[in-house]
């Protein structure tokens, strides 16, 4: 194994390694979790606060962890907030509003020093532990007095919330009338206000409360910003089978499918998914599909098939802690080296792993434009951290995404051959329906006009044609941003990584005591190896960060370029990086 | 009839000389001539897909559209081409091993959402193209050259019941060697709007050789059931006799119909 001259393991196990050594005040970014048992509606909860926060012009993240269960177990929505880009959600609260007694003891943990509770009840301890900082906030009470369903307690919560941290009630009765749109919008209004008004009356206004800032912006997850990258290069059809981090691309393609044009159907199983999506993108359809790790590894044969018979699909794989059925509802990068080589036999495939909403609404309309262009699979690798969380983001002031479309066929030229050879490797592409046309696509090797062949020549010729089109995808990829490099470029250090990764680390970057550069993969293939050599060029110490055992990106890097990583930062216990724990991690490194 | 459809392609046919899958080809083609010259549907519009075996190679034979699957994958293959343009009439021919082994759940599922596609089995009861191994339809006891030298100790699936019990609108039974009602089969299969199965007896003359036992044992039903008693005694033999034609048919919406 290759050995790092650093080799830094974050995890759970024993003592946390690098605590923050970082003025917690001095963070500028204000962070509330709100807990409770499966099924309480804390998603729904943080998600309207995380809301009211964007349309109030604060930059915001929001994560979700949750437990493999449908009722009980500790659920917890964490919300942070700036004036300033908040990449990603940090640890250290201000403010804890637990809908149950144990959120109070899984989180004291992490309370700054100022820090308030909102707790609908404490236990004796936690009461005598946490003194005035804690008031217990009778959600249930309140609810029941209004008569409204226990569920809605979480209105009330909001209220308080909005009081501590004086947010406009008005703003927030409009989220919770449109949340709640034709059931009980009234009676969640009537309970938010009860909740302010008890914060109000015992006066619990946060002291380091943030000022609202101004022009508001979207707040999106990444699979729903994915969703709508799709939509906006002309997708027509989304299947799935449900599997946890993907399945809320499913659940918005069956909620909004069709008045944006895109038909929709689950199908009895992953290998059902990917052969009917090939068999639609043969009959001409802009095809896309989604599924988790193991979902994925159910498709491998046709994935094959699709670089073979060169049929374009758009794959979105969402990676969960492994291996097999693994941690289902957790975070994890260790599926890269898996999803680069999936599929039997030597094909041309695009991956790429966006790290926030922004860059999965933009790789997912230009995978599915490159897919079709090329007429091969794109996989757009997500996992639970990205497909998830929300983050104030900017979708539609992307570059407008082209519509996908193939080279067309010219019946003036001939008959139609459907893998008509190419100096581009790129064959005219047409459909069944086409008069004259009879479209032949297969999984044996073929000939031109798609007729099973076995002569050892032409073998090599076909294998040539489908590789003729990485070259060209590989010059066209040389106008995208394939690697991104933020902080300073002339640093001596520079962290690289790729995917979610990318949010811990710019977050932590401005916690970092010296300058650093910050290089993320995001095209990961084709790899422009000489992008990736111009980012680390000068670096004397490279350090990989990611979310698995083996430091995966580390070793594509150092296959492609011969650039190995000095150190490695990598952590692998099913949780994403948090920011001030990452910052203390590099810092240990370069002091 | 004067005029000829042109389906050949000018690809070497590989089957073994004799084999009964060119009289199987030879009944499509005329099935797919009739209805093309007699307007019922626009050659174009009409896909045929196959699965992988000796079956599988019906495609290199066929000069028209034509999708070649992964084995066992036919049915969401055909599911999907139809999915993708609806407009299209969608016709698969798949093994018994396709079928009734690799990918069995896909055609349970097919038939349950009565998806408006045909599928045509080519029931030869044996893995041929990899040498001769049993298949879910090989009759116990077969000796299967490369799997069970001894005898295949499993009983065999009876695929009409099952997709009767599956849900589909329409069920039937062929045997190859009477090429014209097997293309009659063919043609009311590809007609009925719904899921078509026709399971068709195709025996391998290389590895199970039943030509001569079912020649003299095949009967041919007049019309179909439109109930499952009714589907269940056209399908019962009398004395060792193996009834043909099409036991049971019925009008369902179809997938696309309910997805629209």
């Amino acid at each position: 194994m290759y050995t790092y001259s650093v080799e830094i393991r974050i995890g759970s196990l024993g003592e946390k390694s690098f605590p923050n050594a970082i003025p917690q005040k001095a963070t500028g970014v204000f962070t509330v979790l709100i807990g409770g048992a499966a099924g309480d509606g804390v998603r729904e909860t943080g998600a309207s606060l995380a809301q009211l926060l964007a349309d109030l012009g604060f930059e915001v993240f929001m994560s979700f962890k949750y437990p493999t269960l449908i009722r009980g177990g500790h659920n917890y929505a964490r919300v942070s907030f700036s004036r300033e880009k908040v990449w990603n959600d940090h640890v250290e609260l201000d403010l804890l509003i637990a809908l149950n007694k144990e959120t109070v003891r899984l989180h004291t943990g992490e309370l700054k020093p100022d820090a308030l509770i909102l707790a609908e009840s404490l236990s004796a301890e936690d009461e005598a532990a946490l003194g005035s900082r804690a008031v217990r906030l009778p959600m249930a009470d309140m609810s029941k007095q209004a008569q409204a369903p226990a569920i809605m307690r979480n209105s009330v919560a909001l209220g308080a919330c909005c009081y501590v941290l004086d947010l406009p009630m008005e703003k927030m009765n409009t989220i919770l009338g449109t949340v709640f749109r034709g059931k009980g919008a009234q009676a969640n209004i009537a309970l938010a206000d009860l909740g302010f008004t008890f914060a109000s009356n015992a006066g619990l206004r946060h002291a380091n409360m943030l000022a609202t800032t101004g022009a508001g912006a979207e707040i999106s997850d990444g699979n729903t910003a994915f969703a709508r990258g799709l939509v906006a290069a002309g997708l027509n059809l989304y299947l799935a089978y449900p599997m946890t981090p993907s399945t809320s691309i499913l659940t918005y393609f069956a909620r909004t499918g069709r008045g944006a044009g895109v038909k929709v159907f689950q199908s009895e199983n992953e290998l059902a998914v990917i052969n009917m999506a090939l068999g639609a993108a043969y009959a001409g359809a802009r095809v896309a599909v989604g599924t988790a790790s193991g979902g994925f590894a159910l498709m491998q044969e046709a994935m094959s098939h699709a670089g073979m018979a060169e049929l374009p699909v758009v794959i979105a794989v969402s990676q969960r802690q492994g291996p097999a059925t693994g941690v289902p509802t957790h975070s994890s990068q260790a599926d890269l080296r898996f999803i680069l080589h999936a599929g039997h036999g030597e094909f041309l495939k695009l991956v790429v792993a966006p790290g926030d909403p922004e860059e999965a609404f933009q790789c997912a309309a230009q995978s599915l434009a490159l897919a079709w262009k090329y007429q091969t699979p794109a996989l757009v690798v997500l996992d639970k951290h990205v497909s998830e969380n929300m983050m104030t983001c900017r979708l539609n002031s992307a570059v407008a995404p082209r519509k996908a479309q193939a080279k067309a066929y010219d019946p003036a030229v001939g008959a139609y051959a459907r893998y008509a050879a190419a100096p581009d490797g790129v064959s005219p592409l047409t459909f069944p329906g086409t008069p004259g046309a009879d479209v032949k696509a297969t999984s044996y090797e073929h000939d031109e006009s798609g007729i099973a062949i076995e002569d050892a020549a032409l073998v090599q010729a076909m294998q040539e044609k489908r590789f003729a089109k990485r070259e060209a995808l590989l010059r066209e990829l040389g106008d995208y941003d394939t690697v991104k490099t933020y902080g300073d470029p002339a640093a001596e250090t520079a962290l690289v990584f790729w995917g979610s990764a990318k949010t811990a680390v710019l977050e932590a970057a401005k916690y970092i005591a010296k300058p650093v550069r910050l290089v993320q993969v995001l095209w990961l293939e084709p790899f422009d190896a000489e992008k990736v050599q111009l980012a680390l060029r000068g670096a004397r110490r490279i350090v990989n960060v990611e979310n698995n055992r083996t430091g995966q990106l580390a070793s594509l890097i150092r296959e492609r370029t011969g650039l190995a990583a000095t150190d490695s930062i990598v952590r692998y216990d099913s949780k994403p990086f948090t920011p001030l724990e990452l910052a203390g991690a590099v810092n240990s490194l370069i002091a | 009839m004067t005029m000829e459809l042109q389906l050949e392609t000018n690809a070497h046919i590989t089957w073994c000389p004799g084999c009964t899958n060119a009289q199987l080809l030879v009944a499509f083609r005329e099935a797919l001539t009739e209805l093309v010259l007699g307007g019922t549907v626009a050659k174009e519009n009409v896909v045929a897909v196959a699965g992988i075996g000796c079956h599988g190679k019906i495609t290199d034979y066929l000069q028209m559209n034509t999708y070649t699957s992964l084995h066992g994958r036919v049915v969401p293959a055909l599911e999907g081409i139809k999915l993708g343009n609806p407009a299209l009439t969608v016709i698969g021919f798949e093994g018994d091993g396709d079928a009734y082994a690799e990918g069995i759940a896909h055609l349970i599922h097919a038939a349950r959402r009565n998806n408006d596609i045909n599928l045509f089995v080519h029931n030869n009861m044996v893995f041929a193209l990899t040498a001769s191994q049993a298949t879910p339809t090989s009759p116990k006891g077969f000796k299967g050259r490369s799997s069970a030298p001894e005898g295949n100790v499993e009983e065999p699936l009876d695929p009409l019941l099952l997709m009767l019990a599956a849900g589909a609108t329409f069920v039937a039974r062929t045997y190859v060697g009477d090429i014209a009602r097997t293309k009659e089969v063919m043609k009311a299969a590809i007609a009925h709007k719904g899921f078509s199965f026709v399971d068709i007896i195709q025996p391998c003359i290389t590895f199970l050789d039943t030509r001569d036992s079912y020649r003299s044992r095949i009967t041919w039903v007049e019309a179909p059931a439109a109930d499952f008693p009714g589907a269940l005694r056209l399908m019962a033999p009398t004395g060792d006799t193996v009834p043909c034609g099409v036991f049971y048919q019925v009008q369902r919406p179809t997938l696309d119909e309910m997805l629209s």
